[in-house]
């Protein structure tokens, strides 16, 4: 058993059975790209899991949860426990670069930095987007909530294609 | 099972403890208070799914009702954690406590389903009918206004589980107060008829915003580290900035009004108990069933 051998060694290993843990909505992510894995530890005989959701109401938590408890018991860890904190407030600033490269390569629009990111008046538009399907910077804002919690919805004007765009947060 | 008893904080026996449960006790009614808001909330803003003016708009509106679903849990769940904690120090000889079975333990769910009207909290505002698209985004506008205002005080809160729920929910109110405020102005400096409903609904609601500012004694009670009354200037300002632009009346305008008040106390105008006869039919009729 696993549970007996607990080390440091143990500490990459799950590590490395986390990172083939995916956002259900987003595949292409990994829960550490996308910035909700907040630790990872082993107290005594426990691998101790700590995530945070991205919105309050993200119905892919409970998912992911489930997801990470079968990915570490299909390798034989047996006493897991996963806590959710929410301080500190998730950010899209914790999401990896090449997180941010895979979201765009399968279609939607990665966040800016939040801290280059000013609040607009109202009806104005917070950033320019680039299309990232044609790469044009000639598009529109649909509208500021879009297929889940974490998108947005755009229009590019040129190549005409809708597209999400994973909000800076 | 008989929620009331599981959910009341029976009076302890101790006296140098009971002020430590009148602390908890009011703790918990603050919490239900802003759990009952969000949920009540999301549960009318859920009704337009599928029917909302145009996709984009219904997804908007849908996804709001989520982000307020997610603050409801939220909060339901650090509300039980708390009952489940006075209800173990209460019962401490109660046989049940050696069992390591506790029948009562109260979960999220039951607080959501199995509390009648006098015991839902929210306030008056959001369980007032959907009426048309202009009543629920003027309903939302003036809610999502005070909720900023408020949980940016919360966020400082010394109880750090209800400042972290406020620190998370505030980024997500950013976005209701940015899409509700330009929906209010896009309406009421619309056409002849967007604005006349605007109107209308502004005579509807504006009644039920009183009761924002009147603490109730749990809130005067729990402690919360600042004066309910003292949102009510920078909420007028902000409602008035955006009122000016969709040109509806200033609220000034409106201050004879009367204000309804009773909700975060339980009584509630005769719209919830239809909300909560929806909402809780199922746990209601096959009692414990989940999915």
């Amino acid at each position: 058993m696993k549970n007996n051998i607990l080390n440091e060694n143990s500490l990459a290993e799950i590590r490395q059975i986390l990172s083939a843990v995916c956002d259900p909505e987003i595949p292409v992510l990994t829960i550490a790209d996308l910035g909700i894995l907040r630790e990872v530890k082993i107290v005594d005989e426990t691998v101790e899991i700590t995530i945070t959701p991205t919105y309050s109401g993200c119905p892919a938590m409970d998912m992911i949860n489930m997801n990470i408890r079968l990915a570490l018991i299909k390798h034989g860890y047996k006493h897991i426990e996963i806590k959710s904190i929410l301080s500190p407030a998730w950010t899209t600033d914790w999401m990896t670069e090449s997180g941010k490269e895979k979201l765009k390569a399968y279609g939607i629009a990665p966040p800016g930095k939040t801290l280059t990111r000013s609040e607009p008046g109202l009806f104005a538009s917070a950033e320019a987007m680039q299309c990232p399907l044609c790469n044009s910077w000639h598009t529109k804002l649909v509208s500021q909530f879009g297929s889940t919690t974490c998108k947005a919805l755009y229009q590019c004007e040129d190549c005409r294609e809708p597209f999400d765009y994973f909000k800076c947060h | 099972m008989n929620i009331s008893n599981a959910i009341n904080i029976k009076q302890s026996p101790d006296d140098a403890t009971s002020s430590r449960y009148l602390q908890s006790e009011n703790r918990e009614a603050l919490l239900l208070h802003l759990g009952d808001t969000t949920l009540i909330l999301s549960q009318r803003n859920s009704a337009w799914c599928g029917h909302g003016p145009i996709l984009e708009q219904d997804i908007a509106i849908t996804n709001i009702s989520l982000d307020l679903l997610g603050q409801a849990r939220n909060f339901y769940q650090y509300a039980a954690k708390i009952i489940n904690e006075a209800n173990v120090r209460n019962s401490a000889t109660v046989e049940t406590a050696n069992t390591g079975v506790d029948l009562k333990e109260v979960s999220e769910d039951a607080l959501a389903y199995l509390r009648t009207e006098r015991e839902f909290k929210n306030l008056l505002l959001v369980e007032q009918p959907n009426g048309d698209w202009g009543q629920t985004i003027l309903r939302q506008y003036l809610f999502s206004q005070l909720q900023y205002l408020l949980y940016e005080q919360l966020q400082q809160s010394s109880d750090k589980q209800l400042a972290a729920i406020a620190e998370k929910a505030i980024k997500e109110v950013a976005y209701h107060i940015r899409w509700s405020s330009e929906w209010v102005i896009r309406l009421g400096d619309g056409t002849p008829e967007s604005h006349t409903r605007m109107q209308n609904a502004l005579g509807e609601l504006w009644p039920y915003t009183g009761e924002f500012f009147m603490p109730a004694e749990y809130e005067s009670k729990a402690s919360i580290g600042f004066e309910l009354g003292s949102l009510k200037q920078l909420w007028l300002e902000k409602v008035t900035q955006i009122f000016d632009a969709a040109t509806l009346p200033s609220p000034k305008s409106m201050h004879a009004t009367f204000m309804q008040t009773g909700g975060k106390t339980g009584n509630h105008s005769e719209q919830l108990g239809f909300i909560l006869a929806e909402m809780q039919y199922l746990q209601r009729t096959y009692p414990n069933s989940f999915w």
